[in-house]
């Protein structure tokens, strides 16, 4: 009511707690790192450290995608299985190149997985916005059919990788350049990318004012069908990057690939400062909350006096002290 | 309570039912509210009025509980009293009718007038004596849902009243009021104002806060007015015309209210609209605005004057042919009306109008985003000219560029939100209640506007229920009622009894009315 007078005290306790959400993931990232190091000062050394961050990664690019999704007011509980689908149809297709292509079946599959993902990306999309379903149950559908069809894919065992291919692949995951592990590098590109679409260009406005409130969206000329299901495109790529990461790892794509990743990719979004009902997004929040996520996870391992099968209570008391500092930093 | 006879003849020697003396509040370094003495006797209508953030709503909750006062003292009947919750405010007889309505929207009637004060008997909740007192009360306020009603489906007039039935619930010696006709109109606000009165009739202290001064003239028996936190003075109800009143929380003296219409001739058709159609709020409406022409639509909430445009310009299902300076125009979006060039400005900016949370800049270009994206990337540095173009065009009031939308104050959102439209560069505005909730100065800069855009040969459409603002800023006005346009008043027929006629009566009767006069 009283606008004029208000406006002074509160903008400065504002401007604080803004400072307080941006910076927030990386005060904790910075607080874990030396936590850490007390406990046990092998934390931080660099092979364990790029280890931690390597196996990250995967959480980390889908989690760049799920924050454009949340940025928009949507949500995708499907990536985990999504990316246990692409990485089964991949490598079943480069399995089947290998006569005709060699090892150039590699970069088409990769190929193949980024058009997989793509249309994943599209059929949620397009079943949220055009279908008008709530994305938790849209996705929740989904998140059965690609778990379904990778358990089938499979026949329920595992879906190898060519022996032929192995050598070739294997630095995707295990190589690294200029002493940075390949995922490292990729990870960061992606959030690159994710944040100049999102901050920079016309698209990401329209993300977060969809977001943010999708009548205001809607009344300034914005398209909300368009911008969410591009969204769930990019989610959909983003995913697939992260399966053709993860490729190589373990050489295989079984029913268990990605079980629960979308769980991970949620807490990572929401503790990297992104707020679940939309908004505005926070890409390197993100990134920050996924490496989170993997170090202390890695931290349990390395301590002796919390057991590591604890580690899932510990992320989730992490997701759930992100979400009273968001809400008291209000 | 005591009986209005007991009252009125020691009147005199009473003290005042409330007596508010030197109350301040400060948050922090900032004051917003400083040394304020009022007092409201029994059976009195006391007027508060004030711009936004003169401090009014601050007053009237200290007064009631919601906050407690920096320094200076309250008292009841002369008793010192102190208040640390509403509770106890409402136990020494002061209740408060927000200025929101603040019902839960999927229990009845009955369960939200009784919300937090159930009656039990031997322990269990007592439906049939609460719906029985419900419908008794609410009776007695003129509004005759049924108490086993949904308040979702209630109207948002009698709505109001509930909450009011609320307030009247409990014995009461003071009523406060703050802005309780803001969402009404005619006929609502009519009944609303009798109540009011039958209040003080009763005996019943009343404080009232509103906008609308043509209110405060009929309703207050004295009248206070505070700017900037501080305590104008205090004036007999009848002494103060309208423009005083409004020089009095303005701080100086106000040009016209509404600037003089343009001298030359209405130039060619700019938009028409032939046998415009949406489903279930307006059927086969005509009518065409020119260049250089302010044209009004009137009519009763309800009426479809909304829907009717949100329906033109793409927002909801519609048929309508449109033609915009002499081409047709096919329109399915709000995109390809804006691209068009026809601009639409919101009734409700808080929730349609911009992003409360987000900053200036992206509110500004939101609908023009094409504008400022040369390369792959948006240009700031474009934006931020945009803005500092806007707020100075536009005389928006804002201590910093990096202040969030819903920090301005309503005039100043209002403003924002003109600029957003016009950065669309439009040929055709149309603005749905351009200065709901927005204080005297605001809506005098703002018709201003209105007047400039229509000098620069935009036509310009304005949906209003506040006829004196349609009588003052338009060229011509169609009244609409029950989805159909009823009528036409231009010149000297256009007068508040024409208009309500039309937008209340049936049309032959209306033409009949107004036949000598058009």
């Amino acid at each position: 009511m009283s606008a004029v007078i208000q406006s002074a005290p509160p903008r400065r306790e504002r401007s604080f707690a803004i400072g307080w959400a941006d910076a927030g993931p990386f005060i904790a990232l910075a607080a874990l790192l030396v936590i850490g190091f007390l406990i046990n000062p092998d934390f931080l050394s660099a092979t364990n450290l790029s280890n931690v961050i390597t196996r990250s990664a995967f959480i980390a690019i889908i989690a760049v995608g799920a924050t454009f999704v949340i940025s928009s007011g949507g949500l995708d509980l499907s990536v985990g299985s999504m990316a246990a689908f692409i990485t089964g149809v991949t490598i079943m297709f480069m399995n089947g190149m290998v006569p005709h292509l060699g090892t150039w079946s590699v970069p088409a599959g990769m190929a193949v997985a980024l058009f997989a993902g793509i249309a994943c990306g599209l059929l949620n999309g397009l079943i949220v916005t055009v279908g008008k379903i709530e994305p938790f149950i849209a996705t929740l559908g989904t998140m059965g059919i690609f778990r379904a069809l990778i358990t089938y894919l499979s026949d329920g065992g595992t879906i190898p990788i060519d022996r032929s291919l192995r050598d070739v692949y294997r630095p995707v995951y295990f190589g690294t350049v200029t002493g940075i592990p390949i995922p490292i590098m990729i990870s960061l590109a992606v959030a690159a990318i994710g944040s100049f679409i999102l901050y920079k260009t016309k698209y990401g406005r329209k993300c977060a004012a969809v977001g943010a409130n999708a009548d205001v969206a809607r009344y300034s000329g914005i398209s909300i069908i368009k911008t969410r299901t591009i969204a769930y495109l990019i989610q959909g790529a983003c995913v697939a990057i992260a399966a053709i990461c993860y490729v190589p790892r373990l050489g295989a794509a079984t029913p268990t690939t990605g079980v629960l990743w979308e769980l991970q990719v949620i807490t990572a979004v929401v503790i990297g400062g992104t707020a679940l009902r939309g908004g505005k997004g926070h890409i390197w929040g993100t990134v920050a909350g996924g490496v989170i996520l993997e170090l202390i996870a890695n931290l349990m391992v390395l301590s002796d006096f919390v057991s590591e099968y604890l580690v899932a209570a510990v992320q989730g008391v992490i997701i759930i002290i992100a979400m009273l500092i968001q809400r008291f930093s209000k | 309570m005591e009986r209005p006879s007991q009252l009125h003849a020691e009147m005199p020697a009473r003290p005042p039912v409330l007596r508010a003396e030197a109350l301040s509040k400060q948050y922090g370094p900032v004051t917003v509210l400083a040394d304020v003495t009022i007092d409201v006797h029994a059976g009195e209508i006391h007027a508060i009025i004030g711009e936004n953030g003169a401090g009014k709503s601050t007053l009237m909750r200290l007064i009631s509980g919601y906050v407690h006062p920096s320094s200076g003292h309250l008292f009841v009947d002369g008793e010192p009293m102190r208040f640390s919750t509403p509770h106890q405010a409402q136990d020494a007889g002061i209740v408060l009718v927000h200025q929101e309505i603040l019902l839960a929207e999927g229990l009845t009637v009955a369960e939200n007038l009784f919300l937090g004060r159930e009656l039990t008997r031997n322990g269990v909740v007592d439906d049939r004596t609460m719906r029985r007192i419900a419908a008794e009360k609410l009776a007695e306020l003129g509004c005759h849902v049924s108490p086993n009603a949904l308040v979702r489906d209630v109207a948002l007039a009698d709505r109001q009243l509930i909450q009011i039935g609320r307030a009247l619930l409990d014995a009461h010696k003071l009523v406060i009021f703050d802005e309780p006709t803001a969402v009404l109109t005619g006929d609502e606000v009519e009944r609303l104002l009798e109540i009011i009165l039958r209040l003080k009739a009763q005996g019943i202290g009343v404080l009232y806060i509103s906008h609308r001064l043509d209110e405060v003239q009929r309703l207050a028996d004295r009248l206070t007015v505070l700017r900037d936190g501080k305590m104008v003075g205090t004036y007999p109800g009848q002494s103060l015309s309208q423009m005083d009143m409004a020089e009095l929380m303005v701080g100086r003296e106000l040009a016209a209210l509404y600037p003089p219409r343009g001298k030359e001739a209405r130039g060619a058709p700019m938009l028409r609209v032939r046998n415009a159609t949406v489903p279930g709020y307006a059927e086969d409406i005509s009518f065409t605005v020119h260049k250089g022409e302010v044209l009004g639509f009137a009519g009763m909430i309800g009426a479809g004057r909304t829907e009717l445009f949100e329906g033109i310009v793409g927002l909801r299902p519609a048929h309508a042919s449109v033609e915009l300076d002499g081409a047709p125009v096919h329109i399915r979006s709000q995109r390809e009306a804006i691209d068009a060039g026809i601009g639409y400005l919101t009734e409700d900016r808080k929730a349609k109008g911009l992003l409360l949370q987000e900053r200036l800049a992206p509110n500004l270009t939101l609908s023009a985003l094409g504008r400022f994206h040369p390369g792959l990337a948006m240009n700031k540095r474009r934006e931020t000219d945009a803005l500092e173009g806007a707020i100075q065009s536009y005389d928006i009031r804002v201590k910093n560029l990096k202040v969030n939308a819903g920090q301005l104050s309503g005039g100043n959102q209002q403003k924002l939100l003109l600029a957003k439209v016009l950065l669309t560069n439009p040929s055709v505005v149309i603005i749905d209640e351009p200065t709901r909730g927005i204080d005297i100065a605001n809506k005098a800069q703002i018709y201003t506007f209105i007047r400039q855009l229509v000098g620069e040969g935009k036509a310009c459409i304005v949906i209003s229920s506040e006829m004196q603002e349609l009588i003052g800023i338009c060229d011509r006005i169609l009244v609409m009622r029950q989805g159909r346009i009823n009528g036409e008043v231009s010149g000297e027929a256009m007068t508040e009894s024409n208009i309500a006629l039309l937008a209340t009566a049936e049309a032959d009767v209306g033409r009949a009315a107004l036949g000598g006069l058009s």
